[in-house]
């Protein structure tokens, strides 16, 4: 238990919570518009792994690839993996969600199709890849960039920091400077009211959850990258995730990254100090405390006022 | 160019339908889609040695092309002979209208005047729920005493907080799993050693306040959120005592679990070799907490569930205390399912921490909602049912797939029929409130807490 280890987790708790601020963008964008906290978010992650090997086993990376190719496995991979997400995404509102939003339904009633298409979705990704973990293909070869006091920053670490990094950049300037983005944050503040003022609400709330859906299959791609992935995979992670948007409060783009680094490190200090055995303790404490404390989150709540 | 024709110009191209943006070609292609993803679902399992396998036997395979065949069919006929089949159901309606409420309803009004046969046919059906089991052989004995006797009970205390008072509780098993515990511990089964040994049933009140108490804790700090957050938390909840049951060795056993006797009383000891006095055992807890609890949703607890369930704002500005009320729904389910737990940890004789896992809490949460949250017939029926269709359906789908039609059959009934299939008459009013949109569904919508809070 010295410094230098702490500091290593440390590194692993930013690289961590990088990958849970993407998915919790994806709670936090449909919680935004459909007051709805899409249960099965968890699942378009689980599957944007799957993408990823797919598509790396459909073209087998070579054994020692030069650095060019590496660069377009990594990217093939984390498109494939972002589409199959979004189309998951994208079915799911289609199918499950927007009968319900016909309807009228109560709350409750999406909460349960939400746990439902979940629970679904994950056993259909069993049932097709064998309910065991699948290796994902090497893709580069994961080598000391440089060191940080003591701890090797390997090449994993910065391919995930920076993509992360690049997707919220990125989803930041959709939500607040296109048109597209106005009627996300129209809709989120008044649904009603947006769709007099020429917003197509069903066409905003579908590409909210394929924005979604990129970002959740993105960084399923990400999380499976130089491990392996598995069924069962999106469960813990997307709990986290949803803690972490509640952490910066629902709804608020920018929270939801906050949110996610700090869960990240949280986290991982709570291996630190206590064990792996207590993981994922750490994320459903937080949660509570937060929720007991300060309900609307660090940042604020509401997508249309703040983000 | 002037201004005006520039605007009738974007204003026809808005207007412009391209012909797969046409309702009946979007139809096919969903039609479509729904057989690809049903024949996926139906299909082969796949390997661990190629991802693909398993998609490309089902693309390949001759489900698919028996599903694309019914979506066209169905197509064909939706698209241009939807006329005939309109009106057969325009008629076959009106012949409906002048049934009174179907066969049960029959049923219900020849009962109504003969109060004699109504007692006969209650006392048959109890005969019948006392000593048919006898003539079961042992497996189905044994599905219907260790599983759906047991989960009855549970989904008959989860029905209290989701069904009554309109919470939504994610982590359910957990109360389960610390009435198992709490048997263990007290009948000395644990590492760790209680002050006094118990007997099993000596133990069912003890377990029963540690369950209550654990409600409260919960339910204390969180009950003041929405219901989503609610939600999540009980969730949470769930996967800290799962987690300290599987991580606690020395206090829990963890996931290699612990031995706990069965059941004995006054020198007589419950046996695996027979199950029927368990059944008996079971039934009668079964049949005291449902007569309990049918009289509790007509007392003024159960009207102050409904009214907070409803709307809670309304709830509170007219007096009802909605704190009090949604803790003590949480500490009524939650004590239920600490019943169950000790049940089975006494009927079965061994607990491990794989006994409690979240699959559960959600298992159970679809057999509330598939019998009818709220109505305590729906709730008994669904358990039974469910639990006991996976153990029928073995040699028919592959069991590893049972949980993934219980997905789909969640928001299948979620879309189709919300209020379950023995409904509530008022959960299926307030349903049907909410798509009409009358001034109180507006409040229903919003659920509990909603936008307002």
């Amino acid at each position: 238990m010295s410094l230098n280890e702490l500091w290593g987790y440390l590194v692993l708790g930013v690289v961590l919570g990088c990958l849970y601020a993407v998915i919790a963008i994806g709670y936090t964008l449909v919680y935004g518009v459909l007051q709805l906290l899409n249960f099965a978010h968890s699942e378009v992650f689980m599957f944007g792994g799957f993408g990823g090997v797919l598509a790396l086993t459909a073209w087998t990376p070579v054994v020692n690839p030069s650095g060019m190719q590496s660069v377009l496995y990594v990217a093939f991979g984390m498109a494939a993996g972002a589409a199959l997400g979004a189309a998951v995404a994208y079915g799911l509102e289609k199918v499950a969600y927007r009968p319900l939003r016909k309807h009228n339904a109560p709350r409750l009633v999406f909460l349960i199709t939400a746990i439902g298409a979940s629970f679904f979705l994950y056993n259909l990704a069993g049932k097709l890849f064998d309910r065991s973990s699948v290796a994902m293909p090497q893709m580069y070869s994961n080598e000391t960039v440089f060191t940080l006091f003591d701890t090797d920053i390997k090449t994993t670490h910065l391919l995930i920091v920076f993509s992360a990094v690049a997707m919220m950049v990125g989803l930041d300037y959709v939500v607040n400077r296109t048109k597209l983005g106005s009627g996300i944050r129209a809709v989120a503040q008044d649904p009603e009211v947006a769709s007099l003022m020429g917003v197509n609400i069903d066409k905003v709330v579908s590409r909210t959850f394929v924005i979604g859906g990129l970002l959740g299959g993105a960084a399923g791609f990400l999380f499976g990258v130089n491990s392996k992935v598995v069924y069962t995979m999106g469960f813990l992670p997307g709990i986290t995730a949803f803690a972490a948007a509640v952490l910066g409060g629902i709804g608020n783009v920018r929270g939801a990254m906050l949110g996610g680094l700090l869960l990240g490190v949280v986290e991982t200090m709570t291996v630190f100090f206590w064990g792996d055995d207590w993981r994922y303790v750490a994320g459903f404490a937080v949660l509570v405390l937060v929720l007991m404390f300060r309900p609307t989150g660090l940042l604020g709540e509401r997508l249309g006022r703040t983000a | 160019m002037s201004n005006q024709t520039m605007n009738a110009q974007a204003a026809k191209r808005l207007r412009q339908v391209r012909w797969y943006q046409e309702p009946r070609w979007q139809r096919l292609g969903g039609l479509l889609a729904l057989a690809l993803l049903l024949a996926m679902v139906t299909g082969v399992q796949g390997t661990n040695s190629d991802p693909f396998y398993a998609i490309k036997e089902n693309l390949t395979g001759v489900g698919l092309w028996v599903y694309v065949g019914i979506a066209l069919l169905i197509w064909v006929a939706r698209e241009f002979f939807s006329e005939p089949v309109k009106q057969a159901g325009a008629t076959a309606k009106q012949a409906k209208g002048t049934l009174v409420d179907g066969p049960l309803g029959q049923i219900k009004q020849l009962l109504a005047g003969q109060p004699r046969l109504r007692w006969a046919l209650m006392a048959a059906v109890a005969a019948l729920a006392v000593w048919g089991p006898m003539g079961l052989d042992r497996y189905w004995q044994t599905v219907l005493v260790d599983q759906v006797m047991i989960f009855v009970l549970v989904a008959i205390g989860l029905n209290v907080v989701i069904g009554w008072a309109g919470m939504l509780d994610l982590g359910f098993i957990a109360f389960f799993a610390i009435g198992a515990y709490s048997a263990a511990y007290w009948t000395g089964a644990l590492p760790v050693a209680p002050p006094i040994e118990l007997n099993n049933f000596a133990v069912i009140p003890l377990a029963v306040i540690t369950c209550l108490v654990a409600g409260l804790l919960l339910g204390a700090p969180t009950l003041r959120l929405r219901g989503d957050y609610l939600a999540i938390v009980t969730l949470g909840f769930h996967e800290i005592v799962y987690l300290t049951a599987k991580n606690l060795n020395d206090v829990t056993g963890g996931t290699s679990g612990v031995k706990v006797d069965r059941w004995e009383i006054g020198g007589y000891e419950f046996r695996i070799v027979d199950q029927m006095p368990f059944y008996w055992v079971l039934l009668a807890f079964a049949a005291i907490t449902v007569f309990l609890f049918v009289r509790l949703e007509h007392s003024k607890v159960g009207r102050a569930w409904t009214a907070v369930r409803e709307d809670e704002i309304a709830a509170a500005s007219t007096g009802v205390d909605t704190v009090r009320y949604k803790l003590m729904a949480f500490a009524i389910g939650a004590s239920t399912s600490g019943l169950a737990g000790v049940a089975y940890a006494s009927k079965v004789g061994y607990i491990n921490s794989e006994n409690f896992v979240i699959l559960l809490s959600i298992l159970v949460l679809a057999y509330v909602i598939f019998g009818g949250m709220g109505s305590l017939p729906g709730v008994i029926f669904g358990a039974a049912f469910l639990v006991w269709l996976p153990e029928f359906l073995r040699d028919y789908v592959d069991p590893k797939d049972r949980h993934m039609y219980l997905g789909a059959l969640l928001v299948i009934m979620m879309i189709y029929r919300p209020q379950g299939v023995i409904p509530s008459k008022r959960r299926q009013r307030e349903l049907k409130m909410a798509e009409t949109g009358s001034a109180e569904a507006e409040a229903e919508a919003t659920g509990t807490g909603g936008k307002h809070s």
